[in-house]
């Protein structure tokens, strides 16, 4: 597999600074060079939220700071940004210019910590890692730097608290979506959600709560699954790791069943009555529109490809085989830099993706590379991608429909949609055959 | 002293070259004034917002060329733009009538290792890659911070690739934290160009370029008519088109932001003139543009006859439209020539223009022609503009002033503004083709935007009911210039 990336899909450990701006009233401020925050954003976001975009603080580091050092213009814009920017909580991050040079950034963020001042800093130099990885990381130096020290009460465990890690912002469009979909599931099931970012959370004032939690959720193949160690090594905190999305009738009641088991505060009585309504309903649909799918004669997808990251591609590709009836093309792509140490786990998924069938994953973060495989194997049935915008050509050249769920998404824009649970379930049928048919003249 | 070198690996960035600033208050007349005697200073924020660099304005050119690929030596992050120029060649693509395909753009993914290590290798491996997918007639390789500190010799990997591969493998030196001015980055493109595509002239051909972004053609009409053929470049050429543009009969620029190195540095290698005249905007303006083309293209009377023409057929709408626009205020946001442009247009349709916040400030362009000044031209046509403003995209400053000014309308020329007027109530218009007001026939098509605009308010009103505001009261209390100064002197150019 090579290093090299044709057609990006992820950004890289600067990337994170969306992580900051889906948290309420949170606002990053880049130490880096002029462009770094504009690209990110360009890739990962339609809009600019609260203060992200051509708001977000930055030192533009010039020759001068790479020469000479930066800490004294940041110690300026940090000073600025307090002053101008009307936040709960600042987060430096740096890029490569100021990793590379080795500014004491810590050094300079503890000044104003010393002073009282909510903000926390990370090193992000983009050559580092990738923002799936850092995603981590700013959870790590928002609990180690603020958290902890403002946390009203950390030692009182709340019967039903639960922290949410589930989805990396922006990085997932659907972030949104997926996350006030979980939380209407968890809250289904009795639970308390601190789902942490975008609307449905309650910004920092939700972050001083995460040292309560009665245990935490990790849904994801891998990332977050760091912050969870992170709080049980710090607050004793269990959790419980369900790995890919929910979508759909069966692994949404997988997924609240094994939550419901794992806490033991819970009402399982309850929660099983909230599964069995939520159950009802979602299946009247597929019962409702089953005939369609059966009888549509002109053509429907038969086989389709995920070139996703391995939460979606996973989450994706069991509940369209298992509840669509869509089979998996003889390999499956995931884009996401998978670190090692997960890839058996996602590999284990797909072998058993159905009681009786199994597909093959292959591992790249090449899309020029996964383009070319794909052309050379097209299949004869008509197939569906659940890809990219860079997809658009390769989908017309293989009479293939596609449906972009990984960044850059581009032609769509989103704003609540998601595809976790029973509502996203419904919302991806809606979805795939809205283009599916819009193909008909 | 000519300000082309060809012999240089990188070309010098406009704070060196042409003494550029990026920060500046007062008014428009200071500036020019202080432009012509050389004593321009230049500011410096000690709070700032994100920017663009250099990398990104020299890829949105290269990478439009059709059969060119690209290679950004650079962490995955500095690709986060790779599909967004993707999106506008496919959209230029389009419009052009030109088969759909897809940018090919390669990202080495320099990681923490390379850093140490060096990832000239890599470097290496991607082009070849490179080369095998894409089998393009050029390849050229943008530089970026990482692979600049690191101090990468690029230029030896490239000279080595474009012997065994037998096409020209190009670096263009654009890292970001080499110049506040992102425009550099255009320089960088084209000095990369001029450098090792363009190849010297065998004839003199009737072709004009015209070095644009991806605009509509409006250039073909008049120069067909003139006995000539328009020659759009870089997006959208093909190499062997760029080959040969040393052979034009003329060089346009749409914007001097845009051109100024290319421009200069055809006229000054190769002696292709380069048209040195205000920007074709507003009346005045446009005269004078035409005459300059007509000059250089040696059909003066025909010029006349247009020019003639041309204002017959647009004056008398033109009368209507002032009527209607007569007392409206408008602010500016916008790069550097095209917000001069802008607002001797505005001028023109008698709109009262209460201030600008321009991205930087050139004191002179490559050409070293006086009569090319756009701001000194719209001072001197139009009169001076108060709230003038030289400010790097800073939106603090911009809903500061905004607040303040509160105009009945807002123009911006770039992404990431727009959002600030319309959040405080007030009409605003992005215009993303740059053609689209060029001209005598432009007046006409911007004053229509612009009374749609401004007729179509229940949408911002609505907005600024419900919009949150980021910045402190604080802040929208200082003055706008709060955090500007410094007054870094800037070398004599």
């Amino acid at each position: 597999m090579s290093k090299l990336i044709e057609q990006p899909r992820y950004s890289c450990a600067l990337g994170v600074q969306q992580t900051v701006i889906a948290i309420q009233r949170a606002v990053p401020i880049v130490h880096a060079g002029p462009g770094c925050s504009t690209k990110i954003h360009g890739l990962l976001g339609q809009g600019e939220g609260y203060a992200g975009g051509s708001t977000i603080p930055c030192t533009n580091s010039s020759e001068s700071e790479v020469v000479f050092g930066g800490e004294k213009k940041l110690r300026g814009v940090i000073d600025g940004a307090f002053k101008v920017i009307d936040a709960d909580l600042f987060v430096v991050l740096t890029g490569c210019t100021s990793d590379i040079v080795g500014d004491d950034v810590g050094q300079v963020t503890r000044e104003f910590q010393n002073l009282g001042k909510p903000i926390v800093f990370a090193e992000t130099g983009g050559f580092k890692s990738n923002n799936y990885v850092s995603h981590d990381l700013i959870i790590k130096a928002i609990v180690e730097q603020y958290v902890d020290r403002y946390a009203p009460a950390k030692g009182e465990v709340i019967p039903g608290l639960v922290n949410v890690f589930a989805s990396i912002p922006y990085q997932d469009p659907y972030w949104i979506g997926n996350l006030q979909e979980i939380k209407r599931l968890l809250t289904g099931i009795g639970l308390t959600p601190n789902i942490l970012f975008g609307p449905e959370s309650g910004g920092v004032e939700e972050w001083l709560t995460v040292p309560q939690a009665e245990f935490n959720i990790v849904v994801s193949a891998w990332p977050g699954l760091k912050s969870a160690k992170l709080l049980k090594r710090k607050y004793g905190t269990p959790f419980y790791h369900f790995p890919y999305l929910p979508v759909g009738g069966v692994e949404t009641g997988r997924f609240l069943r094994e939550v419901a088991a794992f806490g033991a505060s819970l009402d399982r009585e309850k929660a099983e009555k909230f599964i069995a309504d939520e159950e009802r309903k979602f299946y009247t649909h597929i019962e409702r529109t089953a005939d369609f799918m059966l009888e549509f004669r002109y053509g429907i997808p038969r086989v389709f490809y995920t070139i996703l990251d391995a939460t979606y591609a996973v989450g994706f590709s069991k509940y369209l085989l298992n509840e669509l009836g869509i089979i998996p093309a003889d390999v499956q792509y995931i884009v996401d830099d998978t670190p090692e140490q997960y890839r058996e786990g996602i590999r284990e998924q797909f072998r058993r993706i159905s009681g009786r069938r199994s597909a093959s994953v292959e591992f790249s973060v090449d899309g020029g590379e996964i383009q070319e495989n794909i052309r050379k194997t097209s299949p004869k049935q008509r197939a569906l991608i659940l890809g990219s915008g860079w997809e658009r050509d390769l989908a017309v050249d293989i009479g293939a429909d596609l449906l972009p769920v990984s960044v850059p998404i581009t032609y769509r824009l989103v704003l609540n949609c998601g595809y976790a649970g029973y509502n996203g379930g419904l919302r991806l049928i809606e979805d795939i055959y809205d283009r599916v048919l819009g193909t008909y003249r | 002293m000519p300000k082309v070198n060809l012999n240089l690996t990188e070309v010098p960035i406009r704070e060196k070259r042409l003494g550029s600033i990026t920060g500046f208050a007062g008014t428009a007349g200071d500036l020019v004034n202080c432009s012509n005697s050389g004593c321009l200073k230049d500011g410096t924020r000690s709070f700032s917002q994100c920017m663009g660099c250099s990398s990104g304005n020299a890829f949105c050119q290269l990478s439009m060329i059709r059969d060119a690929a690209m290679v950004n030596h650079a962490p995955v992050g500095c690709a986060g733009d790779f599909f967004g120029f993707n999106f506008v060649y496919r959209v230029g693509q389009m419009e052009r009538d030109l088969p759909p395909a897809i940018g090919r753009y390669f990202n080495t993914n320099i990681e923490e290792m390379d850093t140490v290590f060096g990832a000239l290798s890599k470097l290496e491996k991607t082009i070849r890659l490179a080369y095998d997918r894409v089998k393009p007639n050029a390849i050229f390789v943008t530089t970026s911070c990482a692979s600049g500190i690191i101090g990468e010799d690029v230029e030896s990997v490239t000279d080595r690739m474009t012997n065994e591969l037998g096409i020209p493998v190009v670096n263009c030196v654009c890292e970001g934290f080499r110049s506040k001015i992102w425009t550099s980055g255009f320089d960088a493109a084209y000095h990369s160009i001029v450098r090792k595509i363009v190849k010297p002239p065998q004839k003199r051909t009737n072709k004009v370029n015209i070095i644009n972004f991806w605009g509509s053609d409006v250039f073909s009409k008049l120069l067909n008519r003139l006995g000539y053929e328009a020659n759009y470049v870089v997006p959208f050429s093909t190499v062997s088109q760029l080959e040969t543009i040393s052979e034009a009969a003329a060089t346009i620029q749409i914007c001097p932001t845009l051109g100024t190195y290319m421009g200069a540095a055809l006229e000054q290698v190769y002696g292709v003139p380069e048209i040195k005249a205000p920007m074709a905007y507003g009346l005045a303006g446009t005269d004078a543009w035409m005459r300059e083309l007509g000059r250089v293209l040696d059909c003066e009377d025909e010029i006349e006859e247009i020019i003639l023409e041309e204002r017959a057929a647009v004056l008398p709408k033109l009368e209507e439209y002032r009527a209607k626009l007569k007392g409206t205020t408008c602010y500016l946001t916008a790069g550097s020539a095209h917000g001069h442009a802008l607002i001797a247009l505005l001028s023109e349709l008698g709109i009262e223009v209460q201030g600008a916040a321009i991205f930087h400030h050139d004191p002179i362009y490559d050409n070293e022609s006086t009569a090319a000044d756009m701001l000194d031209h719209t001072v001197k046509t139009y009169g001076d503009i108060k709230g003038y403003n030289v400010c790097n995209k800073q939106a603090y400053e911009l809903v500061n002033i905004l607040n303040r000014v509160r105009p009945d309308l807002m123009i911006a020329r770039h992404g990431g503004m727009t959002l600030w007027g319309a959040k405080l109530g007030i009409p605003t218009l992005l215009i993303g083709d740059e053609h689209f007001s060029w001209g005598y026939q432009g007046l006409l098509n911007y004053a229509e935007r612009i009374l749609e605009t401004l007729d179509n308010r229940e949408f911002v009103t609505n907005l600024a009911k419900h919009s949150s505001m980021p910045y402190t009261k604080w802040w929208l209390e200082q003055d706008p210039y709060t955090f500007l100064g410094g007054n870094t002197h800037v070398e004599a150019y």
